[in-house]
């Protein structure tokens, strides 16, 4: 099982967890500016990185708050986990 | 005059698994901003560090989340909650009785700890796991409140329809530890 550090919570179980998907996409100021592209490349479209991958997850089943987390998706690896409205954090390679 | 009685979902009784008499609960959620102001109305300190607890004679708060907390009186007094959104009144803030959705069980003794651990995935030790300490987690598939009220004393909620799940494989667990 997975550890994942909660920044509320600290450490916890991969159970406890919910997948919220790709982070720091903001919804549209003025909808009705955008014209179908733009709606559409904000609805559906997401990077499918190889690596690392800034995305949200949930705590559901601990404090429950949402945050970040950088995700090496080829290891699995949480390298970094901050607080929503936080910019995603400088990680040296 | 009528007795009322609350009807409790668990059935068994064993040595280390008590279930615990009825309690007022109520969740409280309100912003951090507020958190002063509204312990000083309720009569109680909000805890503000993560997963701890605070209690003044029969009533407690147990952090669930930096905005979230769940209060619990021991007396079970009729009245507690509407007493409670009374003090509040003028607060920006969410007050809602659950006291009806959860029950809770005692886990008591040596093998607390390991009792506990055939479906909770989290540290339990006293070093991890300190007297006071509270959480939302989960035991095997069903979502609970663990609170650590003494060094070999464990307080479980849990949602009224999972009672019998979470009692029926604490049980097993304590047969076999
Ligand atoms: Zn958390």
């Amino acid at each position: 099982m997975l550890i994942i550090p909660c920044p509320y919570c600290g450490e916890r179980p991969e159970l406890e967890f919910s997948y919220g998907g790709q982070a720091h996409i903001d919804r549209p100021l003025a909808p009705t500016d955008l014209n179908d592209e733009e709606w559409n490349e904000y609805l559906y479209v997401r990077a499918n990185p190889k690596g690392r991958h800034a995305e949200r997850w949930r705590h559901i089943h601990g404090c429950a708050r949402f945050f970040n987390a950088v995700r090496d998706t080829r290891t699995d690896h949480i390298l970094a986990t901050y607080k929503v409205g936080e910019p995603a954090p400088e990680i040296p390679a | 005059m009528f007795e009322t009685r609350i009807a409790s979902p668990f059935s068994g009784e064993s040595g280390a698994i008590t279930a615990v008499a009825p309690l007022g609960r109520a969740v409280l959620r309100c912003r951090e901003a507020d958190i002063g102001r509204v312990s000083d109305k309720l009569g109680l300190a909000l805890p503000q560090a993560a997963c701890r607890s605070e209690s003044n004679g029969p009533n407690s708060a147990l952090w669930l989340g930096p905005d979230e907390w769940l209060l619990l009186n021991a007396d079970m007094q009729d009245g507690w909650v509407p007493g409670l959104a009374a003090r509040l009144d003028g607060e920006l803030c969410s007050l809602v009785d659950v006291s009806h959705r959860q029950v809770a069980l005692s886990i008591d003794g040596e093998r607390a700890e390991e009792i506990l651990a055939s479906g909770c995935a989290l540290n339990l030790s006293l070093r991890a796991f300190p007297v006071g300490m509270c959480t939302r987690t989960m035991y095997a598939r069903a979502e609970i409140v663990l609170w650590r009220t003494g060094p070999r004393s464990f307080y479980l909620d849990v949602w009224r329809s999972f009672a019998r799940y979470v009692e029926a494989l604490l049980r097993e667990a304590e047969s076999e530890v």
